[in-house]
C-alpha cells in the first residue's frame, strides 16, 4: 500500500475507534472493546521486549500486578489520585524490571523463559502472603462516585473506554518511536544474534534493561487502568502465570515483533474468548478451554509467524 | 525447633527429591533431544495420575500392579504427542514450540476436566501403607515406595541411555542430530522415542504419586513448575544432573518451610534456583 493510503486508512480507522461508543451505547459492546483495547496495550508492551528484542519472558504479570497494587495502595493509603498512582506504578516496575534483568539477562533461551516464570512465582507467592496489602483476599478500591476526572472512576464506560483507547495509542507510539530508532534496530540485533550484536559493539545488557524498562513500564499502566476499572484486585487476577500466558499469546497470534499484531490479535483473541465462554462456558465443564487449548495447538503448528506473517506473505504474492 | 523435626524434614525432602528428579528427567530427555520444552509435562503427570487411580477404582488394580500399564499408556501418549505436534513445529520459532505445548496442557487440563469433573479423587486402602519408624524418624511407607520407585526407574533409564545400543543412539541424536542420520540413526524414530520415554518416566512417578497423593486436573500445575526449574538447577538436557537437581529441590522445598515459612516453600525453591543461574547461568551441570 502506498503510503498516503495507509496514512488515510489510518484516520478513517481512528475516527471508527472514536465514534464507536457514541454508536454502541450499551455497556456490553463497550468493555469487550476495552478489554481488546486493555490486552493489546498489555501485548503491544510484552512485544517491545520479546517480539523486537528477543527475550521471551512469561513473568509479564509481575508488572501489570506491580501498577495494579501501587496505585490502589496509594488510593488507600494516602488517597492519593490513581493517575498519580498510574505514573508511580509505573516507576515501580522500571525500578522493579532493572532488578530483576540483573539476573535474568544473563541467561539465554529457556532458560531466560523459565527464569522469568520463577520470578512471576516468587511475587505472586509474596503478595498472596502479603497481608498489609490483602493477602489471597485481594484489595477493593474504595468507591468514589464523585465524577471527578482526577478519582478515575466512572459510572459510563465510555470514559474508560477513551482512557484505554488512548493508551493503546501510547503504546503503539512509542513501539513505532522505538521501532524507527537506533535503539530499535540495537534491539532487532541482539534478537537476530547476540553474540554478533555485542561482537559490533552493542551493549547487550545495557539495551536488553532498556527494552524490560519500557515494556514494564506500559504494562504497569495497564495494571492500574485494569484496578481502576475492575475496582477489585487479587494476586489471583493481576499477578497468575495464566495472565503472562495470556499476554504473549495474544501477540503470538497476532505476529511477534510487528506493530499492529499484538492488536490484531487482541482484536480476535478477545472476541472469541468471549464467544466460546458465552455459549460454551458456564457448564463447568471448561469446553471454552478445551476449544482454546485446541485453537492454541493449531495455530502455533499452522500459522506459527501470526497472522501479520500470513498477511505480509499475501502482499509479496501480489506485489 | 528441635533437630528431630529438622532431620525429618530432611528425610521426608530427600524422599520426595527423587520423585521429582524422575518427573524432571522426562522433560530433561525431551529437551535434550529437540531442544523444545514441554509445557505439557504436568498434564502427562495429572493423566498418569488419574490412569492409575481409575485402574484401582474400576478394576481394583493396586496403583503398583497397574504400573507398568500406565507407563505403557504415558509411552503411547508421548509418541503420539510427538507425532501428532511436535513433529509439525520442529523448525518453528522458540515461541511456536512454546505454544504448541501450552496450547495441549490447556487442552488435556480442561478435557480431564470435562470429563472426570473438579473433584479431588484418593485410592483408599493401597497395598503399601503405613509407616515405619527408624531411630526415632517415622517414614510413610507410601513416600518410601514411590521414593525408592523413583529412584530404580532412574537408574533403569540411565543405564538404558548409556549402555544400551537405542540409549546411545538416543545421546548421538541428542549430540548431532546430522552427524547422527549420516551414521544411519533414524532421528525421527529417536525424537519419538524420546517423547515416548520422557511421558514414560512421568507415567512412573504419576503411578507412585497416586498411592498417597491426591488426583484432580490441576495437580500437574505445581509439579510442572517444580520440575522445570529442577531441570534448569541440573542443567537442560542433562539426565544424571537432574537427580542432583531433583534432591536439592526436594530438600529446599522442606527446609524452606520449616525455617521461614510453610507458605513460602516454593519461594524458597524458586529463589535458590535464580542464586544458582546468576552464579551458574547454564545451571549446576549443564553445557551451553
Amino acid at each position: 500500500m502506498p503510503r498516503p493510503l495507509t496514512f488515510t486508512a489510518g484516520l478513517v480507522a481512528l475516527a471508527l475507534l472514536l465514534t464507536f461508543p457514541l454508536v454502541f451505547t450499551l455497556p456490553y459492546p463497550r468493555d469487550v472493546m476495552i478489554r481488546i483495547f486493555l490486552y493489546a496495550t498489555l501485548a503491544t508492551a510484552w512485544n517491545v521486549l520479546a517480539g523486537y528484542c528477543g527475550q521471551i519472558s512469561l513473568g509479564h504479570a509481575v508488572f501489570f500486578g506491580t501498577g495494579a497494587y501501587t496505585s490502589t495502595v496509594l488510593v488507600k493509603s494516602l488517597g492519593l489520585t490513581p493517575w498519580a498512582g498510574m505514573l508511580a506504578g509505573a516507576a515501580l516496575a522500571v525500578a522493579l524490571s532493572q532488578v530483576i534483568g540483573y539476573p535474568v539477562f544473563r541467561l539465554r533461551g529457556h532458560y531466560f523463559a523459565i527464569a522469568t516464570i520463577a520470578v512471576g512465582e516468587i511475587v505472586q507467592t509474596f503478595m498472596i502472603n502479603w497481608d498489609w496489602v490483602g493477602g489471597a483476599r485481594g484489595l477493593f478500591i474504595p468507591i468514589d462516585r464523585t465524577g471527578s476526572l482526577l478519582a478515575f472512576q466512572f459510572r459510563d464506560k465510555q470514559v474508560y473506554y477513551y482512557i484505554a483507547l488512548g493508551l493503546l495509542l501510547l503504546a503503539l507510539w512509542v513501539t513505532r518511536r522505538i521501532e524507527r530508532s537506533r535503539t530499535g534496530y540495537y534491539f532487532r540485533a541482539i534478537r537476530e544474534d547476540q553474540d554478533a550484536a555485542a561482537s559490533l559493539g552493542i551493549p547487550v545488557a545495557r539495551y536488553k534493561q532498556r527494552a524490560m524498562a519500557v515494556s514494564a513500564a506500559l504494562t504497569a499502566l495497564g495494571g492500574t487502568f485494569y484496578a481502576q476499572y475492575i475496582l477489585f484486585i487479587d494476586p489471583e487476577s493481576v499477578l497468575p502465570l495464566s495472565l503472562s500466558i495470556l499476554i504473549c499469546l495474544i501477540a503470538v497470534l497476532g505476529g511477534v515483533g510487528t506493530l499492529w499484531g499484538p492488536l490484531i490479535g487482541a482484536a480476535i483473541l478477545v472476541p472469541l474468548g468471549e464467544a466460546t465462554r458465552i455459549y460454551l462456558g458456564g457448564t463447568g465443564k471448561a469446553i471454552d478451554l478445551l476449544i482454546y487449548g485446541f485453537l492454541i495447538m493449531v495455530i502455533s503448528v499452522v500459522q506459527p509467524g501470526g497472522i501479520m506473517a500470513l498477511a505480509q506473505r499475501g502482499r509479496r504474492r501480489t506485489g | 525447633m528441635t533437630a528431630e523435626v529438622l532431620l525429618q524434614g530432611i528425610v521426608s525432602g530427600l524422599l520426595m527429591g527423587f520423585v521429582y528428579a524422575l518427573i524432571a528427567a522426562g522433560l530433561s530427555l525431551i529437551f535434550g533431544l529437540m531442544e523444545i520444552v514441554n509445557f505439557a509435562h504436568g498434564e502427562f503427570l495429572m493423566l498418569a495420575m488419574f490412569s492409575t487411580y481409575w485402574a484401582w477404582a474400576l478394576w481394583r488394580l493396586d496403583p503398583v500392579v497397574s504400573l507398568p500399564l500406565t507407563a505403557a499408556a504415558l509411552f503411547l501418549l508421548g509418541f503420539a504427542t510427538y507425532q501428532g505436534l511436535i513433529r509439525w513445529v520442529l523448525g518453528a520459532p522458540m515461541l511456536a514450540q512454546i505454544f504448541a505445548t501450552f496450547g495441549l496442557a490447556i487442552f488435556l487440563r480442561s478435557a480431564a476436566q470435562a470429563i472426570w469433573g473438579v473433584d479431588f479423587h484418593l485410592v483408599k486402602d493401597p497395598l503399601v501403607q503405613g509407616r515405619i519408624s527408624l531411630a526415632g524418624l517415622f517414614i510413610g511407607l507410601p513416600q518410601l515406595m514411590a521414593s525408592v520407585g523413583a529412584l530404580l526407574a532412574f537408574v533403569f533409564l540411565n543405564w538404558f541411555i548409556s549402555r544400551t545400543e537405542t540409549g546411545l543412539a538416543l545421546r548421538a541424536t541428542a549430540q548431532d542430530r546430522q552427524a547422527a542420520s549420516l551414521m544411519g540413526i533414524d532421528t525421527e524414530r529417536m525424537f519419538a522415542l524420546g517423547w515416548g520415554i520422557g511421558a514414560a518416566c512421568v507415567g512412573v512417578a504419576g503411578a507412585l504419586l497416586t498411592i498417597f497423593f491426591y488426583v484432580f486436573p490441576d495437580v500437574g500445575a505445581s509439579f510442572a513448575l517444580l520440575a522445570y526449574v529442577t531441570v534448569a538447577l541440573g542443567g537442560f538436557g542433562n539426565v544424571p544432573g537432574t537427580l542432583v537437581a531433583g534432591v536439592v529441590v526436594g530438600l529446599i522445598e522442606v527446609l524452606g518451610g520449616l525455617l521461614i515459612a510453610p507458605a513460602l516453600k516454593y519461594v524458597a525453591v524458586f529463589v535458590l534456583y535464580l542464586l544458582v543461574v546468576l552464579w551458574r547461568p547454564q545451571g549446576l551441570f549443564g553445557r551451553f
